[in-house]
């Protein structure tokens, strides 16, 4: 049968290696690749629940917005999921698509449901600015992989950041009914931040490789409390969740990502196009 | 059978002209690279785009590293596979393709026959360098508009149609434009 496309194929390309980190010959070691997992599963999860937006953003401009950071962060996904995966053979489609919940190590914030749009923007609030604190730091990686990919991550979380902030003192400086799913959204999602600062064991036995979460703690206070204070917002004193992502204990909602995120790949092994 | 993009005709007929009367050396290899095109914006090669940062040659094989734009950028793909399609045609193989991340990518390594080629496409090209967008005092230099040349612009959407770009207005002659963005 004659292919509309020529006689190339697959095969005979020899295909290089995924986007890969400064050396593509560098395997992780396994702590390490944990970590990447750490980094990797946020990226992932955040990336595939900002995807539901497309089509449904309040405005086009919006839809494009957070397609674009959505992708942004899957390309970071595939980066850092690649390097977890160096250690042990796995690939990046491998771990994403056929590890089942409790081997995901995202963290309970942005396994959060979309919700309304302030809550998705609350998320990315709390979300950006974590990554942009933690890929400042992780560039000073003593591994040469992770340090690559945190400099060219931090690029982008720098201005998914600036649109969260941005959307962040427009809802809460907007109309009654903005301002008040602002709070709302605000209250929902706080006490998924202290998760993202829990140093575990992993982290000790990573000296100079990871950035230790907790080091993070008082930048990101920094940040949101001049952000809360343009939009006349307070931190919520309610209960803080004790999490557990990191250790594959997952909220909830997780399950219902991954089912939409993975079926395709499991129902049909082997699918391209 | 599972197919990928075959090489755009003229890429691949260009580098295998380049071949014809050149022996294989690292600039050949290079400018049979630097004959790829960003299959998002045609009218930029990889060579103006920044992207293409090194051909090395050893006999028959070469090897060429690419940096990534935007990490999810999935034209990184189409021109990766460009690359290779290209070099075969010219005589090249085995040809690998790395993608290196250090130092990340930035438009200020896009060249000035890119940037003219991209104002002629309708495509203002990215204002100032990187260093004014970054640290606590930020700087946004006017976007000019490609078809009328105004400096009275405003920016409608900082996301685009692809990552790299963003959406501008000219308040002059009111036409919408993309903006390659400064990163």
């Amino acid at each position: 049968m004659s292919d509309p496309h020529g006689e190339v194929t697959v095969d005979e390309l020899r295909l290089a290696d995924e986007l890969t980190g400064a050396d593509a010959a560098a395997a992780a070691s396994v702590d390490a690749a944990e970590y990447a997992l750490w980094l990797g599963d946020d990226a992932l999860i955040l990336a595939q629940q900002l995807g539901g937006w497309i089509a449904r953003a309040p405005e086009l401009e919006e839809d494009v917005a957070l397609g674009n950071i959505a992708l942004d962060l899957l390309g970071h996904a595939r980066s850092l999921l690649h390097y977890a995966g160096t250690a042990d053979g796995r690939s990046e489609d491998d771990l994403a698509y056929f590890r089942d919940e409790p081997e995901f190590r995202s963290a309970w914030i942005v396994e959060q449901p979309n919700g309304d749009f302030a809550q998705t923007i609350a998320r990315q609030l709390i979300a950006a600015t974590y990554m942009f604190e933690l890929y400042s730091a992780l560039r000073d990686s003593s591994d040469a992989t992770l340090s690559a990919i945190a400099e060219k991550s931090l690029k982008e979380v720098d201005y998914h950041r600036d649109h969260a902030i941005q959307w962040t003192l427009r809802l809460a400086g907007g109309t009654d009914e903005s301002r008040s799913r602002m709070i709302r959204a605000i209250d929902d999602v706080w006490p998924y931040v202290d998760e993202l600062f829990r140093d575990e064991p992993l982290i000790d036995r990573l000296e100079g490789v990871a950035v230790r979460p907790s080091t993070l703690r008082g930048a990101f206070d920094r940040v949101i409390a001049v952000v809360f204070a343009e939009a006349e917002l307070e931190i919520p004193d309610g209960f803080t969740s004790s999490g557990g992502g990191r250790r594959g204990i997952h909220f909830s909602n997780l399950g219902f990502v991954l089912g939409e995120m993975q079926v395709l790949a499991r129902q049909h092994r082997g699918a391209t196009w | 059978m599972v197919t990928l993009r075959q090489a755009q005709g003229p890429d691949a007929a260009q580098g295998a002209d380049a071949a014809r009367g050149s022996g294989r050396s690292r600039e050949h290899a290079w400018a049979v690279a630097a004959t790829v095109t960003d299959p998002e914006v045609p009218v930029l090669t990889i060579e103006d785009l920044g992207v293409l940062r090194s051909a090395e040659v050893d006999g028959d094989r070469a090897t060429v590293t690419l940096t990534p734009t935007y990490s999810g950028c999935p034209a990184m793909d189409a021109m990766r596979d460009d690359v290779i399609l290209a070099l075969n045609a010219a005589g090249y193989s085995p040809v690998e393709v790395r993608m290196v991340l250090s130092p990340a990518w930035t438009t200020d390594w896009m060249t000035d026959a890119g940037k003219r080629k991209l104002t002629k496409y309708g495509i203002a090209p990215p204002s100032g360098r990187a260093a004014l967008q970054q640290g606590i005092i930020r700087l946004q230099l006017a976007v000019k508009c490609p078809r009328c040349g105004s400096l009275r612009t405003r920016e409608v959407s900082r996301f685009g149609s692809t990552s790299c770009k963003a959406l501008f207005e000219c308040l002059d002659c009111l036409e919408p434009f993309d903006h390659f963005k400064v990163i």
